[in-house]
């Protein structure tokens, strides 16, 4: 079996003359857990629709769950996996049970009570399995579209903005499952706009903005983007900053960032604070910190979309 | 491709489940079988036996032909512009569900009930004619072939009417819309 869940090579979609997604290339590794971000209309529903076999790509190759990517292979490929998009889709005139036995049944489940009581029970959505949809919370509808990926027990779940409108106690939910499908094994492809979100759960995230910005995990992508540095704190001012931080051993530059703070670019933060703290006591400042300068996957997503936004500029 | 018979019945089931709770989709399909029951109830309740030979020329059980006509239009046009409208068309897309599949499902939850009201119907103006109407109107009324004509188009007729509104149903976003046309796409079948 490959080691690969979701292999993608140039895949395209235009309608018409308007190019929608272009040339995405990605590699999920099987019971990861990926991200994919993006402003809205970058193209991840796109991109999430064309892996699930819901649309074709207009150009371009993939496979999901080990599977080609073909429209003689979509039954094959759903089989193996299951779709939550923004909208749960679920039918509001019947119960929560009602929803996942039609859902068993297409999905071949053996033993369908079984697996749906385990998916309530999942979910915890037992107490309100008799309850028709349209009475639910919009938090308990997520969870039942949730419940309902978990029928089919997938190879590969894709998450279309999973936490979308949920309050906070729903959206740790919704990580813990995630934490536990990786546990299980599952691959989870999801799309968020929280890249807090992104950052906590995921092994690796890629920011699409109608192209593929960039791809790897979060530290690396900070690491790729931002040069490292060391924040310094102090009391004040220094009468001759240049004097004390230039030519410091690791330091390559600074720049004074704000009241009394430093910021200085070095090849190891580690090796270079010891020697950055020592001078700055010799030069008799009042250090109020030190550390490592810390970017954000925020940071990173901003960067790359302002990047790609003055790039689209005339 | 080989048919999975267990989705199918999870459609239908799904279909008819929803049916029952979908307050305007029944008031709907209740209109027309009681339009094309009540009129000619009360064409044969006013006839006497003088103009039973005229009665016998218009057909009357032919004319309620229009019931599996009419009545599909509603449900099969609600088949897939419905799911797309409540949102639930992507999600049940995304499983292993085939088009074919899908869309048999949906005929076969708006032909069991269409037909099923078509023959209640059908039987109970039968029997109103039995027991109510003057012997001449009666026997003009119905007759063998008509009745013989009556069961075996009723089928056929609402499969035809379901595709139409199935074929509508798939290109529209609309419910109503979608409802509209289809009775628009039958009123030449249903004349």
């Amino acid at each position: 079996m490959t080691e690969l869940a979701i292999e993608a090579t140039g895949l395209e979609k235009s309608y018409g003359a308007v190019k929608v997604l272009g040339g995405v290339d990605l590699r999920v590794k099987r019971g990861s857990v990926f991200a994919l971000l993006g402003p809205n209309g970058a193209g991840k529903t796109t991109t999430v629709r064309m892996l699930g076999t819901l649309i074709a790509p207009t150009s371009g190759s993939a496979t999901v769950a080990g599977i080609p990517l073909t429209p003689e292979n979509g039954v094959e490929i759903r089989r193996r996996i299951a779709i939550v998009p923004e909208s749960p889709g679920l039918y509001l005139r019947l119960s929560v049970l009602e929803n996942l036995e039609c859902f068993a049944d297409l999905y071949d489940v053996p033993n369908p009570s079984d697996r749906i009581e385990s998916a309530l029970l999942a979910m915890d959505l037992t107490g309100r399995a008799r309850d028709t949809c349209d009475t639910l919370s919009k938090g308990l509808r997520q969870r039942t579209a949730l419940a309902r990926a978990l029928l089919s027990e997938p190879e590969v779940l894709f998450l279309d903005e999973p936490t979308a409108g949920l309050d906070p106690i729903a959206t740790r939910e919704v990580h813990e499952l995630i934490d536990g499908l990786r546990k299980r094994g599952v691959t989870t492809f999801l799309t968020t706009h929280r890249l807090y979100e992104a950052e906590r759960l995921c092994d690796r995230v890629a920011i699409l903005n109608t192209t593929l910005r960039s791809i790897g995990r979060p530290g690396e992508l900070r690491d790729q983007l931002f040069a490292r540095a060391l924040t310094v704190r102090t009391v004040a001012l220094l009468d001759a900053p240049d004097q004390v931080l230039g030519g410091l051993p690791g330091v390559s530059s600074w720049r004074l960032d704000g009241q009394g703070t430093y910021v200085l670019t070095v090849s190891d933060p580690a090796v270079a604070a010891p020697g950055v703290t020592r001078a700055l006591v010799a030069a008799g400042a009042d250090v109020l910190s030190i550390g490592e300068t810390s970017h954000s996957l925020e940071d990173v997503y901003l960067e790359l979309i302002d990047e790609s936004k003055a790039t689209a500029a005339p | 491709m080989r048919m999975s018979t267990r989705r199918i019945r999870a459609i239908v089931r799904k279909e008819l489940r929803e049916y029952r709770r979908h307050g305007s989709v029944l008031v709907a399909t209740a209109i027309f079988p009681l339009i094309f029951l009540i009129q000619p109830i009360l064409v044969v309740f006013r006839a006497s036996g003088d103009v039973a030979a005229t009665v016998g020329q218009w057909h009357l059980l032919l004319y309620m032909l229009a019931i599996p006509v009419l009545t599909p239009a509603v449900l099969a046009a609600y088949a897939v512009a419905g799911e797309r409208q409540q949102g639930s068309l992507e999600p049940i897309l995304a499983t292993p569900i085939a088009r074919e599949e899908f869309l048999l499902g949906k005929a076969w939850a708006a032909l069991v009930p269409v037909v099923a009201i078509a023959y209640a119907v059908y039987a109970a103006f039968i029997a109103f004619v039995g027991l109510f109407a003057q012997p001449d109107v009666a026997a003009a009324v119905l007759r063998g072939p008509d009745i013989v004509a009556q069961v075996l188009l009723t089928p056929l007729l609402a499969a035809w009417s379901i595709w139409v509104g199935i074929a509508i149903s798939t290109r529209s976003s609309d419910v109503r819309v979608a409802q509209q046309l289809s009775l628009l796409a039958d009123v030449p079948v249903a004349s």
